[in-house]
């Protein structure tokens, strides 16, 4: 689980992520130039970090969800109700605090919601969660009334486009939250107990883990980031858009995740490396963008990128490389 | 293998239920034109249901058929409008790419033992994106063969009519059932949902069967995409988008167990016609908007999933909780 430092800075991840980022370099030289402009910073790496923050901050929900072996489905749709939330209330005239806050306990609720049926229900994830990614869209347009709910509440859509200490603002949030939960997960026994309901579940409950509880927490953990990504979405677009925010967006944040190195089978995850994983997918559609291909080749790419880890990941492989991918068989349960 | 017919009865009798209550209020949804017209404008759907109900009996998922759909419409428009083919070959070689699209998501699956839904989601980027590569506008086929087929109708008493495209899905559904249950492929999807490991131990072909599976599925997709590129009369890269979803829907609905090894065909077709009876219900009413439709199959799936649990609990006790994915 723990690494050494030196190993910890050689890992793939962080490889590939600086691999595609001087492909980038290479198809457009001023890929790297940064610029001190209206007191923050401009340039392509500052825009990767600023596309990459939905999905990183999705990632670092559904990293835990996918660690307890589970699916959250249903991150998308949650992005759109919360942003819809959070716009309709700034538009009726409620200060933007309460509207945020009233859009994080919705999404806090969705996932509380996920998070009865996968624990208390016993309904497998991928299920439990398409009820909401189905039913969520028709939910937001409900609240939208169907409509694109415009706004123009300056401290609102500072949570979108604002800057902190010259960094965007929703990179700034996604790196917070991404440190706050690592924190919470590394330094008490909460990522262990994750671990071991990942494992295996029965076993885990056997040992006196409340495996029903955390599971719970642990889909509302990623209804809430859904929320906070809503939200930073809505205020970018200065507007809820309920049929096109976050849609597919569940799809990259569980790739991100995969790409992070987490096994799909449960056990083993690293919220960070899914960060990493979130801003190398946002690095090679950038990439793609500069240079000058259409932004349909993205979704080839991606298809190639899981195929790609797939092989890795598999038993198969692992069997093959033994002495390379020796951790990754200890978290497969067969 | 019919543990128990309850789910199947459910449907079919919240489907007369919520059709008596709809007649009651809109007199006109019991005409043959209201109800020829479910066959038709659901057709691709069930044709993507059948195959789905497969997968989902095996205890799998695959999320890559509406993208299926989509690259197969695009495939045969250009196939037909930019490089005259005859659409009978352009049908055929939509088919037999679809078939080798299937048989590699079921050799991914198989071998590398990887979850079916993250296979079947690079499945889906990878069709779409195709689909988008070879063109991004909509492609128009206007061919002889394609006003034929249109013009191919059984007129029923009362203005209703039946397409060639509706009776089709009706066709895929009765084969569809006789191929789960009076087949032997049916009997090892059956198997394979039950227990993979019961399965290969008692000596069921796993790798054969799934590559088969998924085959099935990504064939009857594409069907499904012939059957909307008739319906539409045109190819487009997003057609189709989210249809998965309901195919996935349809077969919960229909009262196929997601943790697999259980589910009929013919349920499925309920599932469908409840799906498509709820679109019919809001178009009568007319205020409803068509946001309540995704709310409506939320709802409707939420408690079809909750009425397997309470059915099934007694089989299936304890703390254990779904293996697969």
């Amino acid at each position: 689980m723990k690494r050494l430092q030196l190993e910890r800075l050689a890992n793939p991840q962080l490889l590939a992520l600086v691999a595609v980022l001087l492909i980038n370099w290479l198809l457009f030289p001023n890929f790297f130039r940064i610029t001190w402009q209206d007191g923050r910073l401009f340039g392509s790496v500052i825009d990767v970090l600023n596309r990459g923050a939905p999905v990183a901050i999705l990632a670092v929900g559904m990293t835990a969800v996918i660690a307890t072996k589970g699916v959250d489905l249903s991150v998308g749709a949650i992005m759109a109700v919360c942003g819809a939330v959070a716009a309709t209330m700034v538009v009726a005239g409620y200060p933007t605090p309460v509207a945020v806050l009233a859009a994080l306990c919705v999404g806090l609720v969705c996932g509380l919601w996920n998070g009865f049926l996968v624990a208390v229900l016993d309904i497998q994830p991928i299920v439990a969660t398409l009820v909401l990614m189905v039913a969520g869209r028709g939910i937001a347009q409900l609240i939208t009334e169907g409509s694109i709910v415009t706004f123009n509440e300056p401290s609102l859509i500072f949570i979108g486009t604002g800057s902190f200490l010259g960094f965007p603002m929703a990179a700034v949030i996604a790196v917070v939250l991404m440190i706050l939960v690592t924190l919470l997960v590394r330094r008490t026994a909460i990522g262990l107990f994750i671990q071991a309901i990942g494992v295996n579940r029965a076993a885990a409950s056997l040992a006196g883990i409340h495996s029903r509880m955390l599971l719970v927490l642990v889909y509302a953990l990623s209804g809430f980031c859904a929320a906070i990504a809503g939200v930073i979405v809505a205020a970018d677009i200065r507007g809820a858009d309920a049929n096109n925010s976050g849609l597919w967006l569940e799809l990259d944040a569980i790739l991100a995740v995969v790409i992070g190195g987490t096994s799909l089978l449960g056990g083993k995850f690293s919220i960070p490396l899914a960060v990493v994983g979130a801003l190398i997918i946002q690095a090679m559609n950038t990439g793609i963008l500069v240079s000058g291909f259409r932004p349909e080749f993205n979704l080839i790419v991606k298809a190639g990128m899981i195929i790609l880890i797939l092989m890795l990941q598999s038993p198969l492989v692992g069997t093959a490389l033994g002495f390379f991918k020796r951790d990754s068989r200890q978290a497969t349960p067969k | 293998m019919k543990r128990s017919l309850r789910p199947l009865a459910a449907t079919a009798a919240i489907f007369l239920i919520a059709y008596a209550v709809s007649v009651l209020q809109f007199p006109g949804m019991l005409s043959t034109r209201v109800l020829g017209n479910f066959l038709t404008d659901n057709a691709f759907l069930g044709i993507t249901a059948v195959g789905m109900t497969f997968v989902i009996i095996s205890g799998g998922i695959d999320l890559s058929v509406g993208a299926v759909i989509g690259f197969t419409g695009v495939l045969i428009a250009v196939l037909i409008s930019w490089l005259g083919f005859h659409p009978l070959v352009a049908f055929a070689i939509a088919l037999g790419v679809a078939a080798l699209f299937g048989a590699a998501m079921g050799v991914t699956i198989h071998y590398l033992q990887v979850p079916s839904f993250i296979v079947t989601l690079a499945g889906m980027f990878l069709a779409r994106g195709g689909a988008s590569v070879i063109t991004q506008d909509s492609v128009p086929v206007n061919h002889d063969f394609y006003s034929a087929i249109s013009d191919l109708i059984i007129r029923l008493p009362g203005g209703g009519r039946l397409s060639f495209i509706g009776l089709l899905m009706v066709a895929v559904f009765l084969l569809g059932a006789l191929l789960a249950h009076r087949t032997r492929f049916g009997s090892y999807v059956y198997a394979l949902g039950g227990n993979p490991v019961s399965a290969s131990l008692m000596g069921v072909p796993v790798a054969r069967t799934t590559i088969q599976i998924y085959m099935l599925s990504s064939v009857l997709a594409a069907l499904a995409g012939i059957v909307f590129s008739l319906y539409t009369s045109a190819g487009y890269p997003l057609a189709a988008v989210g249809v998965e979803l309901d195919a996935i829907s349809a077969v919960v609905i229909g009262g196929t167990l997601l943790t697999g090894g259980y589910g009929f065909v013919l349920g499925t077709f309920v599932g469908v016609m409840l799906l498509g009876l709820v679109q019919t219900y809001i178009i009568f009413d007319g205020t409803l908007s068509s946001w309540w439709t995704k709310i409506v199959i939320g709802v409707l799936l939420f408690l079809f999933i909750v009425l397997q649990r309470i059915i099934f609990a007694a089989s299936a006790p304890g703390e254990e909780s779904p293996e697969k994915v």
